[in-house]
């Protein structure tokens, strides 16, 4: 790759970290850290993305960044005060930065008026006046004019354009501390054109009294070259307050000639006159025309100075992040596909033993176990390979609540809680598009306006709350809001009008709420471009369930929603409860079951048609005939020749299950049937028994959300092909 | 004899293009990220030139030239600061902390090395 396109890549993704830094940074003032590092990394952050961007010419990308960072350095210096409002400007100006990173790394474009938008309310950010310091130095851009190096030649006869500047120059010990060197500069004066050096030695002193950094020397040089005079300022420009220094450009028609003869006639004078080596005031200074420069004020109080300044970056400890190693996801992948092996290679192994008869006490079966345990340790410690906090997804919330309360005009705050918490990777990135859903209708749907909220006795900001924390081995992330919860008349209504349901249906409050998620349902009178157009919480629902996830829903009028998902950590193994129906060997996954029983006679209750109830502990639940759901036969079973499984979804639906026969509980490795055959409704995936056979495992969800009616569409009756 | 150059900048991107302009003009180069890391380096190198930019964590290139002013072994060397345009304030500060000289970012690869040649003996 060419080395300059491997640098911009290495750029872009230096961006990235940065931008996340800035708004980690910024998030941390909003929340009353104004310590100077932090206030430092952000700064930084922005600063170097400039630096690339420069580096790479991308104008926009600069020109903001610029703009951005003069903020910054108000907010660094002291002179622009971290308000809450202040920082939601930083905020937003910190989202276009990502956008202009972006665009210019994919070549999309970002929206003009918003970034000068935003660029203007920055500068309006600056305090006194916004004029923004702008150096006069045009760069270094001197361009070497080769090898013109003649000490000698007596000016032969310059080209017409050709001015010829007397230059005195005087450095000061400072200028040699600083490790420029005379030689050097006229070296590259030499470069400009043919010159003429002479050198007074007259505050030269004793060596006896010769200070070895001290600065004795004066030179005067004839410079003639086609340059105009700043290109030979430029070449003093590392020295210019290190030194005294005169041009004077000779070609000017009123320019006093002759100046040679004066220079050695100012330079005897000096020589009477230098009593102290050290006067500034020696140096020649035969020509009335001549342009001090500002004096340098003692180098050690400046010294002094800096110093106290970089005192305090350099007194803050930096934490060292523990060591890290990137691999390639197929690698970890493979080995989690091995693992998956081991797990029914060590079953099969198992169930061997079992069958050869062999006492529970003997060495085979107790080495065994401690194999099974082992397994399950390195099973754990691959899937955490692949584990990553929910970090990565819940920081881009920040900016999306930013912009939709720009949008709707509410204010609104985010609370996230339990970042830190782990999940899978897939699971991680499939969880963005619904997690962003969710937020939207918080915010578009949920809240109120700050009018309606004061009135309401709330406060004017609302409040969405996510957060994430591990239960049960289950994710559950939890997105709340203190908004005006779900208009129940409301929903029913539109799910009248709809069709979605007859008119004179009469539903739960639970159910109410749960019309939201049938598909085509939408709450806002006018469709707005926030929550966008089609996509409804039954695209959220199923996105949550194509992950062996649950989401649900609760409401109190006035006092917000909470829908809360709970997703499995991992989508490669299950506990599983192995039944059998129909002699065929099912996995229903432990999660869903709340317990299992032995139907006694007289508690089941035909309801008509096929339907069937059973009566647990006086409540009546559907009973669910598994081995005729999936059609394994016509015919219901007996339900007194069963086992019954209760089982309950993240909705608080329950339903019984009534199978054959329970042959225990098992960890399964989960084998896609989407991928190796396809979809088949009413079935999760497959998996591989310690046998070597294939077992289905059951989605419970998707039977139960058929027994009860409201199936998604393509969850068809027959599903003969289960078999 | 190849001259050696110092580069100090907490920015990958920018080490690596510094990395790559200096080397192809025929210069060898040693890296360090930070301030603190980049005097660091200087305890087993004698670079001819050092090139810092100034806003870093840890220590920043105010502090890094002072440092490096006031070591016995490397006081003479010369350093040339990285800074923007607008930051007149900032040459104006490194340079009061010792700085040789300043590249003005974004540089080109003619104008960086031409400043290096300007301080480089």
């Amino acid at each position: 790759m060419d080395p300059m396109a491997a640098i911009k890549q290495t750029f872009f993704q230096e961006c990235e970290e940065q931008l996340a830094e800035l708004e980690a940074g910024l998030l941390a003032m909003e929340g009353g850290d104004n310590d100077s590092e932090t206030v430092n990394a952000v700064f930084r952050a922005v600063h170097s993305v400039k630096g690339g961007a420069g580096a790479f010419s991308l104008e926009d990308l600069v020109r903001f960044a610029h703009v951005f960072e003069t903020a910054l350095d108000h907010v660094r210096a002291g002179r622009l005060e971290p308000t809450p409002e202040v920082l939601k400007v930083l905020l937003r100006a910190a989202d276009v930065l990502a956008d202009l990173v972006r665009a210019a790394r994919d070549g999309g474009s970002v929206d003009e008026n918003r970034s000068q938008k935003l660029a203007d309310e920055l500068r309006a950010l600056n305090p006194g006046d916004a004029a923004e310091p702008e150096d006069d130095l045009s760069g270094l851009e001197f361009q070497p004019v080769h090898a013109v190096f003649d000490f000698d030649e007596d000016e032969p006869a310059p080209a017409p354009a050709d001015n010829v500047f007397i230059i005195k120059f005087k450095p000061k010990p400072s200028l040699y501390a600083k490790a420029n060197e005379t030689a050097l500069i006229l070296r590259e004066l030499g470069e400009l054109g043919p010159i003429e050096t002479s050198c007074d030695v007259s505050d030269l002193p004793l060596l006896s009294e010769l200070d070895p950094e001290g600065a004795y020397l004066a030179w005067t040089i004839k410079l003639t070259t086609p340059k105009n005079e700043d290109a030979v300022r430029d070449v003093f420009d590392f020295v210019t307050w290190d030194c005294d220094l005169e041009i004077i450009n000779e070609t000017a028609p009123t320019g006093p000639g002759g100046g040679g003869i004066d220079d050695e006639l100012a330079a005897l004078l000096a020589r009477v006159q230098a009593s102290e080596p050290d006067a500034p005031d020696a140096a020649p200074e035969p020509i009335a025309t001549s342009i001090p420069t500002p004096d340098v004020s003692e180098p050690t109080e400046r010294a002094t100075q800096a110093k106290a300044a970089a005192a305090k970056p350099s007194g803050e400890a930096d934490a060292k992040a523990a060591p890290t190693i990137r691999v390639d996801l197929d690698r970890v992948d493979r080995l989690i596909d091995l693992v998956g092996e081991l797990v029914i290679n060590q079953a099969m192994l198992a169930q061997r033993v079992t069958e050869a008869g062999l006492a529970r006490a003997s060495g085979i079966v107790i080495g065994l176990d401690e194999l099974e345990q082992l397994t399950r340790e390195i099973q754990d410690s691959v899937m955490a390979i692949r584990a990553q906090p929910v970090k990565s997804v819940f920081q881009r919330m920040p900016r999306l609540v930013r912009e939709l309360a720009a949008m709707t005009g509410k204010s609104v705050r985010l609370v996230s809680e339990g970042e830190g918490t782990e999940v899978d990777k897939t699971v991680i990135e499939r969880l963005t598009d619904p997690l962003t859903h969710m937020i939207r209708n918080a915010i578009d749907h949920g809240l109120e306006k700050p009018e309606a909220r004061i009135a309401a006795g709330k406060p004017e900001e609302g409040t969405v709350r996510l957060s994430a924390l591990h239960r049960s081995g289950r994710i559950v992330i939890e997105i709340s809001d203190d908004g005006a919860g779900i208009n129940r008349p409301r929903v029913k209504q539109i799910a009248i009008d709809k069709g979605l349901i007859p008119a004179d249906a009469q539903l739960t409050d639970e159910e109410v709420d749960n019309l939201i998620f049938l598909p085509g349902f939408s709450t806002a009178s006018e469709i707005s471009d926030i929550s966008g157009r089609g996509v409804g919480m039954d695209v959220v629902k199923r996105s949550i369930q194509a992950l062996g996830g649950r989401i649900s829903i609760s409401s109190r009028p006035g006092k917000g929603s909470t829908f809360t998902m709970s997703l499995p950590l991992t989508l490669a193994v299950l506990d599983g409860m192995v039944v059998t129906v129909a002699d065929q060997t099912l996995i229903v996954p432990l999660t869903a079951i709340v317990e299992t029983l032995q139907p006694k006679a007289g508690e089941v209750h035909g309801m008509g048609g096929a339907a069937r109830v059973i009566s647990i502990r006086s409540k009546f639940t559907p009973l669910v005939d598994i081995g005729r759901e999936l059609g394994y036969r016509g015919s219901a079973s007996d339900p007194l020749a069963g086992v019954v499984i209760l089982v309950e979804t993240e909705g608080g639906g329950r339903s019984a299950f009534l199978v054959d026969a329970i042959q225990g509980q098992r960890q399964v490795v989960i084998k896609s049937l989407e991928a190796n055959y396809r979809h088949v409704p009413g079935i999760a995936a497959a998996t591989i028994l310690g046998d070597g056979r294939v077992a289905l495992i059951l989605d419970v969800d998707a039977v139960l959300a058929k027994t009860q009616g409201d199936a998604p569409p393509g969850l068809n009756p027959g599903v003969s092909e289960a078999a | 004899m190849t001259k050696t150059i110092l580069t100090v900048d907490d920015s990958r991107t920018m080490r690596d293009m510094l990395l790559l302009t200096l080397s192809d003009a025929g210069y060898r180069v040693i890296q360090a990220e930070d301030g603190m890391h980049g005097l660091e380096v200087l305890a087993g190198e004698k670079p001819d030139v050092i090139v810092t930019d100034i806003n870093m964590p840890r220590l920043d290139g105010f502090g890094f030239i002072e440092k490096v002013r006031h070591d016995a072994n490397h006081r003479a060397v010369p350093i040339l600061v990285l800074t923007t345009e607008s930051d007149a304030e900032k040459k104006d500060r490194a340079r009061r902390a010792g700085a040789t000289g300043w590249i003005v970012k974004p540089f080109d690869p003619t104008k960086l090395v031409a400043a290096v040649r300007r301080v480089a003996a």
